[in-house]
């Protein structure tokens, strides 16, 4: 009985891991290969990525667009943690009851649509001309309430007694968040980093109205045109998505263990 | 000495409010502000920033206006089929993957967390693609001879909606699967073993242990999968182009088309966003207050 409830374990495992991956491998396939042969079902590898390579960087400006994300998502992800983890720390260090109900109404944040603030954040940006700039792309998503919450969470495991020690010891407030809070909360910047880093790059409503020129064009932006041509190049649209994917892929692969114990954090609370 | 305390405590309270200022700050200037403008700004009608006070006529407008209600069907047939089927996969496979005796769980989790790593715009495109009339599904099944000639898959109203929503069960399940697996990993193995020295089965040690402790995290997970398949707006762009015949349109992309695509209608897009405002409060609340009686 036992084991043939772990057999089924096993099956529907092997199940579900085949269905998430296979339209990976699919893309990871499709980019070596022809727009022929990707439409023929093949699957195996082929030696057609190179001409593939050529070609979209011939169609496209994949070097910009790739900077491009790169620049602003390390941009947003850093500002965001540095402004967000600071709060987080201000409002369960410091907390009173002003504090306590000021973060209570940022929440309210979370329920916001983007929808709802993009016409407004539209006119807002474009009125003193910081359309395609990476002020942007940035400002609207860099302080989240959900940021500001995960971080208040670690605080308050954050042992109290190392604070006030660090005080005594005449280290100023500032000093204490950078030199003690900071190192000692890694796994909870690891995690905020995924979600963040995730989110900056994957972004693409608001990148598509406010990053009006070619040259602040984004890495979805690049792969959502590619896709919209009258005669597409499969193998080379696959190989583009493939690259789109490569930095999220990667921090996730890196960053995974920390996520998954930062998630535990967050659900704790 | 009451005195020095007083002061110190007053120091230490204008250094929180510093550490917290620039946080707060942004979310009112990005998203408190603009939400006053949008309610503004959706009594308001004309087109581009040419705009007049126009009372509740966007709203009217709105209430007779066939493709925003279509929309609207759209991402309530999506949350009611895509939420549910999504959350029970993910809280099985989070069970499964907690299994004591389990081998080889990091692979099956990062295998099936991966596809959270793809940007949505290319799994809408990865989807496409293989979905596509002369793509690599249509290609296999007729090989296989479970279909006798090719399926317009995307180009048909239903099969379109099916496919969004396979795509979207796709991306999300193991993103959910994970919030599970940490609520799982937070309930007291002793619980089961008294459960189970009471006679208790697999089945009813789930319903009564499991559900009931995992509840904070559905809770959490509802309301993430609720707003995020109310805003839905890559998928619909990029996997179906919201057809055919607006049949797998979303109520963000009927916004951005308003504001970008026909003449630039600001106050109706505001009108229609409010609607998608209130539908996601309203939810949210009836989730909490069933979360939190029960």
């Amino acid at each position: 009985m036992k084991r043939l409830r772990l057999a089924v374990t096993y099956l529907i495992l092997a199940v579900a891991s085949f269905l998430s991956v296979f339209p990976l491998y699919w893309m990871i396939a499709a980019s070596t290969n022809n727009s022929t042969d990707v439409l023929a079902g093949k699957l195996t590898f082929s030696t057609n990525l190179l001409a593939n390579v050529t070609k979209l960087f011939a169609q496209q400006d994949v070097g910009r667009a790739f900077a491009n994300s790169v620049f602003y998502s390390v941009i947003l992800c850093a500002l965001s943690l540095a402004v967000c983890s600071i709060a987080g720390y201000g409002f369960e260090i410091f907390h009173d009851k002003i504090k306590d109900c000021l973060m209570s109404v940022l929440l309210l944040a979370m329920m916001v649509p983007f929808a709802a603030t993009l016409i407004p954040l539209f006119r807002m940006f474009t009125a003193v001309g910081l359309q395609s700039t990476w002020l942007a792309y940035v400002l609207p998503t860099l302080s989240t309430p959900f940021l500001i919450m995960l971080f208040r969470q670690s605080a308050r495991s954050f042992p109290t007694e190392i604070v006030d020690a660090a005080r005594i010891d005449g280290l100023n407030e500032f000093v204490i968040f950078v030199r003690v809070f900071v190192p000692t909360m890694k796994s909870t910047y690891a995690a905020a980093t995924t979600v963040t880093f995730m989110n900056a790059w994957n972004s693409y409503l608001w990148p598509k109205v406010i990053m009006m020129s070619d040259k602040s064009q984004t890495m979805p932006m690049l792969v959502a045109n590619l896709s919209s041509g009258f005669s597409i190049d499969y193998g080379v649209l696959m190989l583009g998505v493939l690259i789109c994917s490569l930095p999220t892929g990667i921090l996730f692969l890196i960053l995974q263990k920390n996520f998954a114990n930062g998630v535990v954090g967050a659900v704790k609370g | 000495m009451a005195k020095p305390t007083a002061s110190l405590h007053k120091k230490q309270s204008m250094i929180g409010w510093a550490f917290l200022m620039p946080a707060t700050l942004l979310i009112v200037a990005m998203n408190f502000i603009p939400m006053l403008q949008a309610l503004i700004l959706s009594f308001q009608s004309g087109i581009g920033n040419n705009l007049n006070w126009s009372g509740i006529s966007n709203y009217i407008r709105l209430a007779g206006d066939s493709t925003f209600r279509t929309a609207l069907i759209n991402n309530f047939v999506y949350l009611i089929i895509q939420v549910p089927i999504m959350l029970i996969l993910a809280i099985i496979l989070a069970v499964l993957l907690n299994s004591k005796d389990l081998k080889l769980k990091g692979l099956w989790r990062t295998a099936i967390f991966l596809p959270c790593c793809t940007a949505l715009v290319s799994y809408s495109i990865i989807f496409k693609t293989l979905f596509a009339y002369d793509g690599y599904i249509n290609t296999i099944l007729l090989n296989l001879g479970l279909l006798h000639e090719r399926v317009n898959w995307l180009g048909n109203t239903s099969t379109a909606k099916i496919i969004l929503i396979l795509a979207l069960i796709w991306r999300w399940t193991g993103y959910n699967m994970v919030f599970f697996l940490a609520g799982l990993q937070n309930i007291d193995e002793s619980l089961y073993e008294a459960a189970k020295i009471d006679g208790a089965g697999p089945v009813k040690r789930f319903f009564t242990i499991t559900m009931p402790l995992l509840r904070p995290t559905l809770l959490l997970t509802t309301i993430m999968s609720i707003n995020g398949t109310l805003q839905l707006f890559d998928e619909s762009v990029n996997l179906t182009a919201g057809g055919p015949a607006n049949s797998t349109l979303t109520m963000s992309h009927y916004i951005y088309k308003a504001m970008f695509e026909y003449n630039p209608q600001f106050g109706y897009a505001a009108a229609m966003s409010y609607v998608i405002f209130i539908l996601v409060a309203v939810l949210s609340f009836i989730q909490m207050k069933v979360g939190d009686k029960r």
